[in-house]
């Protein structure tokens, strides 16, 4: 894969107390974790341990019922996770209408930071993610795999320090899961940190956190 | 390299909309769909229809602003795009003011843009044609931002559109009176053409100013 | 204040206050109906069918209070995401709707005797109308959206979006009679009404607002008990017991 050309600057993720609740009932409670650069978090758990219902709160789509995450850097200023981070959930946010190519420019232009521009060009990401011939396809065409690795591209062109991954492996064939490896190790390398929910290994070296209703 | 966050959203929204068959065009059928049937109802003729002209165009349009409506936040809450929209730096008040935008570019310009023709078949006479076109122009924006609340409200409800159009048809009320006060101002003796107009653009401004916020935070709330 | 929002406190509390709550709104419908019925004398113009107003007045002043009652608890949602603001705000959309279309039904009655016809298109009539509407869209908003939390939500954005265009709308109503009808309708004695005809109208307003008050704290008290069973059927349908999620954390070396 490439090398990587810049890194993240110093930062902590500090996850205190957390509690969330799905349709009423508590799924995680009193939850509390630290990652700095290189880290990784792998979130494993039975199916409604509440492992999705966790990553959608780190990026913010569900107010926490008590605690706080937060995203700190050096100089001790904090922001939230979810305006620092990628989230890949079980949908791409791709417009079936739209190509490969357009779709990700849009993501682009939307996600990329201050200061952490990526020079990469869409055609150049797809390349990277292996799926160079679908830049001017619509995405209605894709296959599932495809489709994955299109929504994957958006990782690469709008650099962020935090990944928040659902199931990333989810319609990936073996290439497919080898290069999502890769490209987490390089952004650890580069001084990201991630945090995946996950039911296969993803190969990376990691901290694991275990859901469970109860023991 | 990259164009600002917000007009990328504005091209984005044109193109899918220009992709999945024009809402534009489909809305300007229903909107002549809509005259062609009223003479049927009421009789063809000419000195009535020129009296209540102005009414049938702007029921006309209100009823075209809500086609579509329902899958202007649906459509992105299905495919994953609100989720990652709610993590760009860009605030949601903003995404929700653009494609606003671009919806009413999309569908309620090509009304206003088609009414003095349906005018023309209503019998109204050349002043009335302006008056309606106006208050048209001036009003539908507010229409559009007020049915994004009720679309913003309905967004996970995959049947939301007749509980959309419940929701937001009262709320509407005051855009219409303004709006057909003023277009029948040439029509109708007793009515002045700008307090009811003026009236009307106040209105589409403080919607303009207070429904990005509702629309914001319904969507924040419902998505959660 | 807080402390009384607590539903482990709210509930026995209601279960103290209801009885006396249901006393005094009979005490108070007997005092006021037998005013407006037998004490009061009847209208000259309008003659016995004045009376209509001791039920009519009541609630449209009803429907206006459970608006507010609404918005009231529709900030305690949004603001301090509360439980018990949740179900304040759901027990008080039907509640509403009912005194609202007493309102419009009462209203109509009254009509016909003196315009001649049902229906009017008179500004405060058409107003209540779109009031009744409004309610209508909050009700179906409640009953589609299955998630207690969101839907709670949803119809609290919905409800203040409401209290704003309400004047907006009270004033485009205004303006539109005025403009179709000019004043050729009835108007309520105003404040020229005779006193032997205001006091049982007051001691009405009394009744309603403590039927309301009853009612709300009952509907609002069922609500409580129906998340209650509600998030006990989840809980077993689930195979889960009291006890709180676990999780563990741990280092793990190298590639799992």
């Amino acid at each position: 894969m490439t090398e990587s050309l810049f890194s993240f600057p110093t930062f902590r993720l500090e996850a205190q107390g957390l509690a969330f609740a799905r349709g009423g009932r508590t799924l995680v409670e009193d939850l509390s974790f630290e990652l700095t650069n290189g880290n990784a978090l792998v979130v494993t758990g039975a199916n409604g341990a509440g492992k999705s219902t966790l990553l959608r709160g780190l990026a913010g789509f569900l107010s926490a019922h008590a605690g706080t995450a937060l995203l700190m850097d050096e100089a001790g200023a904090h922001e939230t996770i979810a305006s620092q981070a990628h989230y890949v959930g079980h949908q791409e946010g791709s417009k079936p209408a739209l190509t490969a190519r357009e779709n990700l420019a849009f993501w682009q232009a939307m996600l990329a930071l201050p200061g952490l521009k990526s020079d990469l060009t869409p055609d150049a990401a797809l390349a990277l993610l292996g799926v160079p011939q679908v830049a001017d396809l619509p995405v209605a065409y894709l296959s599932a795999g495809q489709k994955r690795r299109v929504g994957l591209a958006r990782l690469l062109l709008a650099p962020r320090p935090v990944w928040i991954l659902d199931e990333p492996l989810t319609a990936l064939d073996a290439a497919g899961q080898a290069l999502l490896t890769e490209l987490m190790k390089d952004h650890l390398a580069q001084g990201g940190t991630l945090i995946a929910a996950t039911h296969a290994p993803l190969g990376i070296e990691s901290l694991h956190l275990e859901l469970g209703g109860t023991p | 390299m990259s164009p600002s966050p917000l007009a990328a959203l504005f091209s984005r929204e044109i193109r899918v909309a220009r992709r999945l068959g024009g809402g534009g065009t489909m809305g300007v059928i229903f909107f002549l769909i809509l005259v062609t049937i009223v003479p049927f109802a009421i009789g063809p003729d000419l000195n009535l229809l020129s009296r209540i002209g102005p009414a049938i165009l702007w029921i006309a349009a209100l009823l075209a602003t809500l086609l579509g409506l329902d899958r202007l936040f649906q459509a992105d809450h299905e495919d994953g795009s609100l989720d990652l929209m709610l993590t760009s730096d860009t605030p949601l008040e903003l995404v929700v003011l653009v494609k606003c935008l671009a919806h009413w570019v999309v569908t309620g310009l090509p009304l206003v843009i088609a009414a003095p023709l349906f005018g023309l078949m209503l019998a109204l006479d050349p002043q009335a044609l302006w008056t309606v076109t106006l208050s048209l122009l001036a009003g539908t924006p507010a229409l559009a931002l007020l049915g994004a609340i009720g679309a913003a409200l309905t967004v996970t409800l995959r049947r939301g559109g007749l509980l959309m159009a419940i929701l937001i048809l009262p709320l509407a009320i005051p855009v219409l009176i303004f709006g057909v006060s003023a277009a029948s101002a040439s029509t109708s003796a007793t009515t002045p053409f700008w307090p009811p107009f003026l009236i009307l653009c106040a209105l589409t401004l403080a919607t303009l100013a207070a429904a990005p916020f509702a629309v914001a935070a319904a969507l924040r709330h419902m998505s959660e | 204040m807080l402390k009384y929002a607590n539903p482990t406190f709210f509930l026995p509390l209601v279960a103290k206050l209801l009885p006396w709550l249901a006393g005094a709104t009979v005490a108070a419908f007997a005092i006021g109906i037998w005013g407006a019925f037998f004490s009061a004398p009847a209208d000259y113009q309008q003659g016995e069918t004045v009376r209509i107003m001791y039920i009519h007045v009541p609630a449209a002043w009803l429907s206006m209070f459970c608006y507010a009652t609404m918005t009231a608890s529709a900030l305690g949602t949004l603001v301090w995401r509360h439980p018990l603001a949740d179900a304040a705000q759901k027990a008080a959309a039907p509640i509403g709707a009912a005194f609202t279309f007493v309102c419009l039904v009462t209203g109509s009655l009254w009509g016909k005797p003196m315009w001649g016809t049902w229906w009017v298109w008179d500004a405060r009539l058409t107003s209540v109308l779109v009031l009744f509407v409004i309610y209508l869209g909050l009700i179906a908003l409640w009953q589609t959206i299955e998630d207690p939390g969101r839907a709670a939500r949803g119809a609290a954005i919905l409800t203040l979006v409401g209290v704003v265009n309400l004047p907006i709308i009270k004033f485009s109503v205004d303006w539109w009679n005025t403009l179709h009808q000019p004043a050729s309708v009835f108007r309520m004695g105003g404040p020229t009404i005779a006193p032997s005809m205001l006091w049982p109208l007051l001691v009405m307003g009394i009744a309603f607002t403590l039927l309301f008050t009853t009612l709300h704290l009952m509907a609002t008290r069922n609500e409580i008990l129906r998340r209650r069973l509600r998030r006990l059927a989840i809980q077993t349908a689930t195979g889960e017991t009291n006890a709180q999620p676990t999780h563990r954390l741990t280092m793990t070396g190298g590639a799992e």
